[in-house]
């Protein structure tokens, strides 16, 4: 069963047709990267699936049960793009009422492994409101992980945050794959995709242009030879080619310095996907 | 109902860091003291109002002041009601604060009843304090109180909770500052319409009074406190009866079962379009 499955889901906000038939799957464990530009319809994607919005048409289900559904909602985990807890509460007072919430017997020693897990332990008797805008956003990610979610959406989780806790978010979702939790992450930042995702989809006006790992998605361009002659490409020729071309430039008498494997990166590729829209 | 109980603690403990509610209390402290004064100096000069011997000088002056104490206390219970529900939904979410707890499984429909059950708490206790306060002022300074206590007090109560349950709805089809105008203008609304059927009534003019009884039926917040003031005036026989209920206190055009039984159903049918509202509202 699919941790979350979507099948021509359309959203329209009045005349405005934010998805137009979108259909995805992230599967169980799954690390799944969703990447457009803005007004592309990847938050409206994750709220519908979270059960904020309501879809116009199509389906959306999360482990078998209908996005927004009691039974769905108690699967998963979310941290919106704008959020904002009580400025009031303190980092552990945060945790608690989240627990209460979702019904989580996890208790203190939950509330200490989550704040650990996002470095947060030293400020958990801190008010949200003495905290920097990237502490809020790491204990909105211990948040979102109260009562251990077999489902993690997150949008826009490091947008806030300095290379370093970027790290620390990359290093927490990659132990949630290894404990075979399936994240929906939804991030501007193609590299941060790249790193972590096991598979991505493209959203363009609504629509998936483009979905695949990173590495098909990455697609060969060409070999680039450095002979004495100078640097030539030769586009369209892999990896597997490379042997040959030295070979065919040796033969032809010419100095071989170098041979390198030409491959379009993820941005290449988003680029070429989303055409000249801004992000 | 361990989710229940948090989301309401939630709510109370956000009312009592609100600003707000410092300010009604401030408000409250400064009306009490005024209230204070006026009774004490209203019954020591009672001598002089009891001459023509016609009137209960002491019933007459305890019902309007006591009158006078409950138009204070709904006004600034309404004032509170209003300031603790006026963004529970679309002022929390466009503030990014809702989303993270309507993802939770507790569902929309406890959340905001929840929500509403907080407020609701905190603006009943709050009338029950104030208004227990002002009978103990009259009491205090005047030896008066009227035949029934309690009863008074439950329908401003009553009162504030009916604007509670239109502040929620609002919150949820309006922006934060267009629901907070949007109340209180209906609370000036009915307020006026109350000033209208007793001076109707005074006059005896059945289209004036009519008109103001329409618009308490409408506003069932302004038929509670007319019904309460009208049980206030009520204890008082005779010719005092008669002399209170042609006064701004009197709340004699509308009263009886018939409004307390509506404004319970008004109060259920709010929270009904309150509940379908929120559960088709995009967050």
């Amino acid at each position: 069963m699919s941790a979350l499955a979507v099948e021509g889901l359309v959203k329209r906000y009045g005349s405005v047709e934010a998805l137009k038939g979108v259909d995805l799957e992230v599967g169980e464990g799954e690390l799944f990267g969703l990447l457009g530009p803005n007004g592309a319809g990847k938050s409206t994607l994750v709220k519908i699936s979270v059960g904020l919005v309501r879809a116009t048409k199509g389906r959306a289900e999360v482990a078998g049960a209908r996005a927004g559904s009691r039974a769905a909602r108690a699967k998963i985990g979310y941290l919106a793009e704008l959020f904002r807890f009580p400025g009031w509460y303190t980092a552990d007072e945060v945790l608690i009422l989240h627990q209460r919430l979702a019904g989580s017997p996890g208790g203190a020693a939950e509330r200490n492994r989550l704040l650990e897990l996002v470095a947060l332990a030293d400020a958990r008797d801190r008010r949200v409101s003495d905290m920097s805008k990237g502490m809020q956003q790491r204990l909105g990610v211990a948040q979102a992980l109260v009562g251990s979610p077999r489902m993690l959406l997150l949008d826009e989780p490091t947008s806030a945050l300095d290379p370093a806790g970027r790290r620390i978010v990359r290093e927490v979702l990659e132990n949630l794959r290894d404990e075979g939790v399936s994240v929906l992450l939804n991030s501007h930042l193609l590299s941060e995709i790249e790193l972590v995702c096991d598979r991505v989809a493209i959203l363009r006006a609504g629509e998936v242009v483009a979905a695949g790992s990173p590495a098909e998605l990455s697609r060969p361009r060409g070999v680039e030879l450095e002979t004495g002659e100078g640097t030539r490409t030769i586009d369209g020729a892999t990896r597997e080619d490379v042997p040959r071309l030295v070979a065919e430039a040796v033969a032809a008498g010419r100095q071989v310095f170098g041979a390198r494997v030409l491959t379009s990166t993820l941005e290449d590729t988003y680029l070429e996907a989303v055409g000249d829209e801004v992000s | 109902m361990t989710a229940v109980l948090t989301i309401v603690g939630y709510g109370f403990r956000e009312a009592l860091r609100r600003k707000v509610f410092t300010v009604v209390l401030v408000l409250t402290a400064i009306f009490l003291v005024l209230i204070w004064i006026a009774s004490h100096f209203v019954f020591e000069h009672l001598s002089g109002l009891n001459a023509h011997g016609f009137i209960d000088a002491r019933s007459f002056a305890g019902s309007t002041l006591l009158g006078l104490t409950m138009f204070g206390t709904l006004f600034l219970g309404v004032v509170l009601s209003i300031f603790l529900t006026l963004g529970v939904v679309n002022g929390d979410a466009e503030r990014g604060l809702l989303q993270p707890l309507v993802v939770r499984p507790v569902g929309r429909s406890t959340l905001l009843l929840s929500r509403f059950l907080g407020a609701a708490g905190v603006a009943v206790a709050y009338v029950f304090v104030v208004y227990g306060c002002g009978l103990a002022i009259i009491d205090m300074t005047g030896s008066w109180l009227p035949t029934s206590k309690l009863a008074p007090g439950v329908e401003l109560a009553g009162g504030v909770v009916v604007v509670v349950a239109i502040s929620l709805l609002g919150s949820i089809v309006l922006s934060s500052t267009a629901n907070g105008i949007a109340v209180f203008m209906l609370f000036g609304a009915g307020l006026v319409s109350g000033l209208l059927g007793s001076i109707g009534h005074a006059l005896n003019s059945d289209t004036v009074e009519r008109i103001a009884t329409i618009t308490a039926w409408a506003l069932p917040f302004e038929a509670l406190y007319q019904d309460a003031l009208h049980i206030v005036s009520s204890g008082a026989s005779g010719f005092t009866g008669a002399v209170l209920q042609l006064g701004p206190f009197g709340g004699s055009f509308v009263h009886g079962w018939d409004v307390r039984v509506w404004a319970v159903g008004y109060l259920l049918v709010a929270l009904g379009l309150a509940l379908l509202a929120f559960s088709r509202r995009d967050l």
